[in-house]
């Protein structure tokens, strides 16, 4: 099925499991979202469960701090990527740090779901990679599903989690279908993949840009490179087991991302593996990502987001040290 | 529904010139209105509705990322607009076609936004362009940049002379959906902390996508901004008179150093609320066809034979409207790209070394494709 319905079917599980779970937005309930993700969760629980919101992002993420205050699990949608930055406050000062404020007496189990990232050819603000806005952030989780199956796992697990999660969706893989096992988890939220094995060099990245490093594996293929690519699944906390481990085999890593590079999630990633795996390096590890600067007008998108021959010439100059 | 008696309307849903109490306040000034001024009013709105089905037909064939249509709406738009001098500041949200319109704005603007060229798409400092300012997609943003402007009109003395003629007041649109946004209420507070010369003209078409303006308020919207300090009135967004009329009086009260005033227009989004949208998930079709039969158009339409309008006033509306369709159409479809190097350009007013490393990246990585196997 595709990742927007296996988010919906996670969803209805979190939902049928506890009714503690509400899921709050604009639009979810009789519309289904604006992506449908919600879509007949409302008819199927109800209008107290699967909440029409005012139209308001901080008063979204605000009243769910409440709410988990009086012992609800809340699952916030977001609009889109541009539109949670007027929750901006409400997450990275008051969600992100109420536990520790608490000493740990109240958790704080909210999750906020934002389809996020480029490729829909959208207009302005429907098209960022805020992540590392949260990532930087402590006391949040980060994480962000590249397939069907841990669409539908992710969200259960996000939702069960006692912390705060920022869920992020790689929209353009809304429609993009794949296996679902819905008899059994396949990893941990907090677990980065190795999604392809290969011997030459290792590529990292989460969301979207999953799919188009495998499609630069399979270019790679042709001229003979063999490439390993890993998900990371969780962006706060990283898992850097499996990234470590890649690397130590392979010796050269390339981080991928859409987001700009400066100071970003890839940033920190090439620097810890760096730090980590220096002597098994045979080249530094390269970054590509969008420019730094905003996301362009959606016919420039082609340009500014990494696609395969982006992440093959950096591939290349890593081959070349 | 009893009507609210608060309601300003000079036109029936049939076009019949029948004033509500509410109106009577306002009659002079509509009275006053020519011939000649009325056509006007229908003519902005005739031909904007030939745009804004144009521009829908055009997304609709892939030519645009996206359509925010204005049907239903123009009533609203065109007496509001209509009634600004032209030394006062448009602060719209992203459904003002004829508002901008009416301002010098070229719609082809509207155009290389929704088509994926621009995010921005006119200089308000350019003077052809009527002092309108760019379309806000975050919803209510506006209403604070429009306040913020406001001040500094009051800073500066360029309200409040009493000079009509030069004194200067700010528009701000915004839609009933984002009357919720904390934005907006921060706007009203500082408009009526520092009696800014400002309308906020709230939009009333009853939804925000998919829900409805009472999930956003229990009571009329106009009242929050007496809530605030600020004189308020209803109008029927439907009726151009009324629109005209009542932003034109608010206008120059806040121009004359009277401060802010908040005006509702009850009107109703005909149409998708953009072309991703689909309207019969959400509200009956019974609803919309209630509103049909009180268009804007039509009600100024029969209004005006009743004035002893001619065929050919209207015949010559309805050639102008297929003429800027047709026009909309060929030049959207001439529009150029962008150049890859444009991502860099203005990021940064001054130098930026991050700037001059990446557009030197990119230009190297381009010329690598160059005579290449693709
Ligand atoms: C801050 C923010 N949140 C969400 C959105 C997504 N969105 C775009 S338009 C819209 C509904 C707006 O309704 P309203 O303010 O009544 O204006 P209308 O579109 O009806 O003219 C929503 C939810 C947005 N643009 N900005």
């Amino acid at each position: 099925m595709p990742l927007s319905r296996a988010i919906n079917a996670g969803l209805r599980a979190s939902l049928a499991g506890s009714d503690r779970v509400l899921l709050m937005g604009e639009d979810i309930g009789k519309l289904g979202g604006v992506f449908r993700i919600t879509e007949g969760l409302q008819a199927e629980f109800g209008e107290r469960r699967v909440i029409d919101s005012p139209l308001a992002e901080s008063g979204l993420v605000g009243t769910a701090i409440g709410l988990a205050l009086a012992g609800f699990r809340p699952v916030v949608e977001i609009q889109f990527d541009g539109f949670v930055f007027p929750a901006f406050d409400q997450i990275t000062s008051q969600l992100a740090k109420m536990t520790n404020r608490l000493e740990g007496a109240v958790q704080m189990p909210v999750v906020i779901r934002i389809p996020y990232g480029g490729h829909i050819g959208a207009i302005e603000h429907h098209q960022e990679s805020p992540e590392a806005y949260f990532t930087h952030t402590p006391g949040l989780r980060v994480v962000s599903p590249s397939t069907p199956n841990d669409g539908y796992w992710m969200i259960q697990d996000a939702i069960a989690s006692a912390d705060p999660v920022i869920f992020l969706e790689p929209k353009s893989k809304y429609w993009q279908k794949g296996e679902v096992d819905t008899s059994a988890r396949a990893l941990p939220l907090h677990a980065s993949r190795i999604v392809r094995r290969g011997t030459d060099v290792t590529l990292v990245g989460h969301g979207a840009m999953v799919t188009t490093m495998l499609q630069a594996a399979v270019l790679a293929e042709v001229e003979g490179i063999s490439i390993e690519v890993v998900d990371l699944r969780s962006l706060s906390p990283v898992d850097y087991g499996p990234i470590l481990e890649s690397v130590r085999r392979t010796g050269r890593m390339v981080y991928a991302q859409e987001a700009p590079g400066f100071t970003s999630l890839g940033s920190e990633v090439a620097a810890t593996v760096m730090e980590r795996a220096f002597y098994a390096l045979e080249a530094p590890v390269l970054r590509v990502s969008g420019f730094d600067a905003p996301f362009p007008p959606a016919k420039l998108e082609g340009v500014f987001l990494p696609d395969a021959d982006r992440i093959l010439e950096a591939v290349d100059r890593s081959l070349a040290y | 529904m009893p009507e609210d008696p608060a309601l300003i309307r000079f036109l029936e849903a049939d076009g019949t010139f029948a004033p509500t109490p509410a109106a009577e306040r306002y009659r002079a000034a509509v009275d006053a209105l020519s011939d000649a001024d009325l056509e006007t009013f229908y003519r902005d709105m005739a031909v904007i509705r030939a745009f804004d089905v144009q521009a829908t037909n055009l997304q609709r064939q892939g030519q645009l990322a996206l359509w925010p249509p204005s049907y239903g709406q123009e009533a609203a738009q065109v007496g509001s607009a209509r009634a600004a001098r032209p030394q006062d500041h448009i602060f719209p949200s992203y459904r003002e076609h004829v508002v901008t319109k009416i301002r010098g704005v070229d719609p082809i603007d509207i155009i290389r936004v929704m088509r994926g060229l621009t995010h921005g798409g006119w200089d308000p400092t350019d003077p052809k362009n009527g002092n309108t300012h760019i379309y806000t997609l975050v919803l209510g943003s506006q209403t604070l940049h429009a306040t913020g402007f406001g001040m500094g009109l009051v800073f500066d003395g360029r309200c409040g002379t009493g000079d009509p003629d030069r004194d200067e007041a700010v528009i701000v649109y915004y839609g009933d959906g984002a009357s919720s946004q904390g934005d907006v209420h921060e706007a009203m507070v500082f408009a009526a902390s520092y009696q800014t010369p400002e309308v906020f003209f709230l939009q009333n078409n009853q939804w925000a996508i998919s829900v409805p303006v009472s999930t956003q308020s229990r009571s009329p919207l106009y009242k929050r901004g007496e809530g605030y300090g600020m004189p308020s009135a209803l109008i029927d967004g439907n009726d151009v008179l009324a629109s005209w009329a009542v932003t034109r009086a608010a206008l120059d009260e806040a121009r004359a150093g009277g401060g802010p005033q908040a005006i509702e227009a009850m009107t109703y989004r005909l149409g998708a609320h953009t072309t991703s949208d689909d309207p019969t998930k959400y509200r009956p079709s019974s609803e919309e066809e209630a509103w049909r039969r009180r268009d804007p158009l039509a009600r100024m339409k029969a209004f005006l034979l009743t004035r002893g309008a001619s065929e050919s006033f209207f015949a010559d509306v309805d050639a102008e409207a297929d003429a800027l369709a047709d026009d909309i159409r060929t030049r959207t479809n001439a529009l150029g790209g962008l150049e890859a190097d444009d991502i860099f350009a203005h990021v940064y007013s001054e130098p930026h070394p991050l700037m001059d490393e990446q557009r030197q990246w990119l230009a190297g990585y381009e010329a690598s494709f160059e005579g290449g196997a693709s």
